[in-house]
């Protein structure tokens, strides 16, 4: 099989809902052959890119394309693609014959052709003996095999799986996994399966895409997207990880948690800010503190069967996570080593806030669905656009929602050693992203103040 | 210790037999004596000699029928349209094909009658057909547009997703997913057609006259008996309707306030 | 242009369901003695019916004081007895529970001919002389199964410790009843009652064979002996807009708190 031919390829896809944006700009391609994961947390806009995919849900802007012809129009019915439902859709008023013939009887097959595909294809997912039953009587791991069989009894040219595994226990998961992969690596069809789920998405595919807030993050192996996420969202998405603040003191050099390290990294610059990644089985920990690059006290350890996990408070107050197979005693002193090639030096996002506002007189600003008190600004008239910049930690969160200027939910809280990033959705859409060491859970509400001497406004250069 | 609270249903449970049960039963036992209380089969036997009563019980059926199948006709692209979210966005629409419940039958039929008139169409068999399929469509509508309503939007999906265009979404999907709604719209509507009186009187100017009518005049006239054999034998059709229709489906599902 | 048909379907559909009641509220605005004939534009019949100076008039206000006295009456008895039979039937089990819950849908499923010649040869069997009494008594048999139906699916969206959770805490079996299954249930009771309230109201068949010969009138017995009669009374023109109006009103009015409970949550 030529598998380097591209099956599907997706340009430039925007989709909105209302005034939210649930597809940004998508654009991916998709090999002949490939097991391809749409990874990201629930809401990111996996499942709509799948629907738009199968033809359920039409894009807003951007095309589609399957072997290279724009299907982008096609009703779904028309599509050689099929897809296997987050709750499967089995018809409650068939058999689980009639379930899998179902397309077949559609494409007007003879009846001998219907029941031999069938049958074959009841055989591969172990349901044999099953054709008269009841779908109201079968098990939610017979329904999952139904509900593929149904879909490959067609010989489809992509096979859609939407969260396919997520009524399934523990139990039954795990062995789904091992079975897709294997119908998978025998049919040779080109799979695409949305999961919220990293470890099933590491696991399977042969290509993991990880996205959030409706745009693609990374587009990796397994291993890459372990190994080198590319900014913190994956990082903290996939896999356990130490997210730090650093700088980048010069090629293949990086400062963080206080001390200077070795790194492979190069073309950041000189002193630019960075965020940085250690994976917790990476950190070596010693018994010798003389050994280590730098030392730290263990503050608490937790047995995970395979290995222990420590979390050490370094010398300079930084909190990191340490998987190792060894055990140090909670209060005890140790040494830590990290491996030049085990950092990953990631660009920073953002270094602040930045918004656009109007000044409303000398001394208040309009922005992000409020009016601002900030210093007396002489050269700006009233009405004038501005950009207000706000460092993360001049954000001032509150519990009380009355005492804040505007009001929003914790979106997104990455713990980053000695303070916490929280990515805050204000009430207007707006996002606002703070540093703080107070303690908030995903979805608080929160009131957000900003004393007026943190607001830096200059002219605007827009209009 | 725990106070049994089954026990709670013991007073409705009573009631139901005083008032529900036992007068069912009644009808049978009235049914099956003459006037003295003797056991007979006078009564079935007189219905079944009794050319008249037998043509209006075949005319009824025919009319329910009917009535029956226009409502349907009817009833059922409208409950379609409703519940779907092509076309339908808002639960308002359905509640104004309920609400003309609201306001009394008898009247509410007698202005049908009258508008009628006003039209020019003769009383007869049209119009009772007319007034009647005014009268009950609501009852068609709504079970149907709320089978139709929950029915998953992913199952209309999985048949577009395997080929299926979408008449033949409907065809095979949609349609055979919202029998349960068809059939209790049927026997919303069937049941109160087949046995109705007054109202038929109404829309025909007294020129048709149906079982429920004679059931009536029956009773007012002291023919207790007599009319106790007239009603047993609608209610065998009404229980073999409710069966046919019913099948092991749960009622309590079916319920809910219109409100 | 499908979405174009179908409107039209429905709205046209719609017109034609809602023409004879805006042909009755039409014609409440004029003092013509016959359904159908304009004689101008007037407020006379509103006037009269509520000073009560037309023929027929005092009869009229008699058997509208009867129907809302024995929807009133049914309607809250139905809703106590229904109330109470859906907390013991949700505490039933098995073949008791399956015969109980057919029972209750028998009146429903009933034809109100049927239901009413029944009751009449109950109430003609036990020798009780007809009149208010019967007619209520029917009328409750009639309204209960939608008590019930109303109130079991509350009781099953109730979390099940709720009763447990109370006594825990020292209420009695009363108090926990009381204080915390009752509140619980009100939605289902309110939307109980309404329903009950709005079937007596509508109730032709079975006052027509419970009424006895006392002479009791209500409004649907009253509009079925004046059409008989060939005619009639004009003041039910405005009577029954007015009583629509009002029944709307209530709708609205209930489902609009609904909705806001709803969004509260």
């Amino acid at each position: 099989m030529d598998n380097n031919r591209t099956a599907i390829e997706i340009c430039n896809l925007s989709k909105s809902f209302g005034d939210k944006k649930i597809l940004d700009n998508i654009n991916l391609k998709i090999r002949q052959g490939e097991f391809v994961t749409l990874l990201g947390p629930s809401g990111c806009g996996k499942t709509t890119l799948l629907r738009i995919i199968g033809g359920f849900t039409e894009p807003d802007s951007g095309t589609v394309l399957l072997d290279g012809r724009d299907i982008s129009s096609m009703p779904p019915y028309r599509r050689p693609l099929n897809t296997v439902f987050q709750r499967y859709a089995l018809f409650p008023h068939l058999d689980v014959f009639d379930n899998v013939a179902f397309g077949l009887k559609i494409q007007g097959l003879k009846d001998d052709e219907i029941d031999k595909r069938v049958r074959k294809m009841l055989k591969m997912v172990t349901l044999s003996d099953y054709e008269d039953r009841d779908i109201s009587s079968l098990s939610g791991g017979q329904q999952q095999r139904v509900a593929i069989a149904r879909a490959l009894v067609n010989y489809p040219k992509v096979l859609l799986l939407d969260e396919p595994l997520s009524a399934l226990d523990l139990k039954m998961r795990k062995d789904m996994q091992i079975e897709l992969k294997e119908i998978h690596d025998k049919l040779g069809i080109t799979f695409i399966y949305v999961t919220h789920d990293q470890e099933e998405a590491l696991t399977l595919s042969d290509t993991v895409v990880v996205i959030n807030e409706g745009r693609i993050q990374q587009t990796g192996t397994p291993a890459d997207i372990y190994n080198e996420p590319q900014n913190s969202f994956v990082a903290d998405f996939i896999g356990e990880s130490n997210i730090l603040n650093g700088k980048m003191i010069c090629d293949r050099r990086v400062e963080f948690a206080g001390h200077a390290f070795d790194c492979v990294d190069e073309g950041f610059g000189e002193n630019v800010p960075v965020d940085v990644v250690v994976r917790p089985e990476d950190i070596y920990i010693v018994g010798q503190t003389s050994a280590g690059q730098f030392t730290a006290t263990v503050k608490s350890r937790t047995f995970k069967g395979v290995h222990y996990e420590m979390f050490v408070e370094t010398d300079t107050g930084n909190e990191l996570m340490i998987q190792d197979y060894n055990s140090f005693e909670p209060g005890s002193e140790v040494g830590l080593i990290i491996k030049p090639q085990d950092i990953q030096v990631m660009k920073k996002e953002r270094v602040c806030n930045t918004f656009s506002g109007r000044m409303t007189d000398s001394t208040h600003v309009e922005m992000l669905g409020g009016v601002w008190e900030c210093l007396p600004q002489q050269d700006l008239e009233p009405g004038a656009a501005v950009r207000v910049e706000v460092d993360f930690n001049k954000v001032d969160m509150v519990d009380n929602l009355d005492d804040g200027t505007v009001t929003g939910e914790a979106h997104f809280i990455l713990y980053k050693g000695d303070h916490y990033h929280i990515d805050i959705l204000s009430d207007e859409g707006w996002h606002i992203y703070a540093d703080t060491t107070y303690v908030w859970d995903k979805g608080d509400l929160i009131g957000i103040s900003i004393l007026p001497k943190d607001l830096r406004i200059s002219r605007s250069d827009e209009n | 210790m725990k106070i049994k609270r089954n026990a709670w249903s013991i007073p409705y449970i009573v009631f139901l037999i005083i008032f529900v049960v036992f007068p069912l039963i009644l009808v049978g036992i009235y049914a099956l004596a003459d006037a003295d209380g003797n056991f007979t089969f006078a009564n079935v036997a007189r219905f079944f000699s009794d050319s008249d009563a037998l043509s209006t019980l075949a005319l009824s059926l025919d009319i329910a029928i009917e009535t029956t199948a226009l409502c349907l006709l009817i009833g059922y692209p409208v409950a379609w349209i409703l519940a779907n979210r092509e076309f339908n966005h808002s639960g308002v629409t359905i509640v104004l094909f309920i609400l003309p419940m609201w306001m009394n039958a008898l009247i509410r039929t007698l202005a049908t009658a009258q508008l009628f008139n006003m039209l020019g169409f003769t009383p007869g068999r049209g119009t009772l057909l007319a007034g009647m399929t005014y009268d009950f469509l609501p009852f068609m509508i709504y079970p149907i547009y709320n089978v139709l309503l929950k029915t998953d939007q992913s199952y209309c999906e999985a048949a577009a997703d395997l080929g299926a265009s979408p008449f033949k979404v409907f065809r095979k999907v949609v349609l055979p997913l919202s029998m349960p709604g068809v059939l209790s719209g049927v026997m919303m509507v069937f049941m109160p057609t087949v046995s109705t009186f007054a109202i038929s009187e109404f829309l025909t100017n007294n020129k048709i006259k149906l079982f429920g009518t004679i059931i009536q005049e029956n009773i007012n006239s002291s023919m207790w008996n007599y009319g106790a054999a007239l009603s047993l034998l609608m209610l065998i059709i009404i229980g073999i309707t409710a069966f046919v229709a019913t099948d092991e489906r749960d009622t309590e599902e079916q319920g809910g306030s219109a409100v | 242009m499908k979405r174009t048909l179908a409107r039209i379907y429905v709205w046209l559909l719609l017109l034609l369901l809602y023409a004879p009641i805006i042909f009755i509220m039409v014609s409440s605005f004029t003092e013509a003695r016959a359904l159908g004939n304009w004689t101008g534009f007037s407020t006379g019949l509103y006037r009269s019916l509520f000073e009560g100076d037309m023929a027929g008039a005092h009869s009229l206000s008699m058997a509208f004081k009867n129907t809302i006295f024995i929807a009133l009456v049914s309607a809250a008895a139905a809703t106590a007895l229904g109330t109470t039979a859906a907390i013991g039937i949700h505490n039933l089990r098995g073949r008791i529970r399956k015969s109980v819950k057919m029972a209750n849908s028998v009146p429903m499923l009933n034809p109100d001919v049927i239901t009413g010649v029944s009751l009449f040869l109950l109430f003609v069997f036990l020798g009780i002389s007809q009149g208010y009494l019967t007619v209520i008594l029917a009328h409750i048999s009639f309204c209960t199964p939608y008590v019930v139906l109303n109130v079991m699916p509350k009781l099953r969206q109730m979390n099940p410790n709720l009763y447990e959770a109370a006594l825990d805490l020292g209420a009695s079996p009363i108090r926990a009843t009381t204080k915390v299954v009752l509140p619980q249930l009100r939605p289902g009771m309110v939307s109980g009652f309404i329903m009950a309230f709005t079937m007596s109201l509508d109730d032709f068949a079975v006052t027509f064979f419970t009424r006895g010969t006392i002479g009791l009138e209500t409004l649907s017995t009253y509009i079925y002996a004046d059409a008989r009669k060939g005619g009639l009374t004009p003041e039910l023109r405005p009577l029954m807009t007015i009583i629509f109006l009002v029944i709307l009103l209530l709708l609205a009015v209930i489902s609009f708190k609904n909705r806001k409970n709803v969004n509260q949550i």
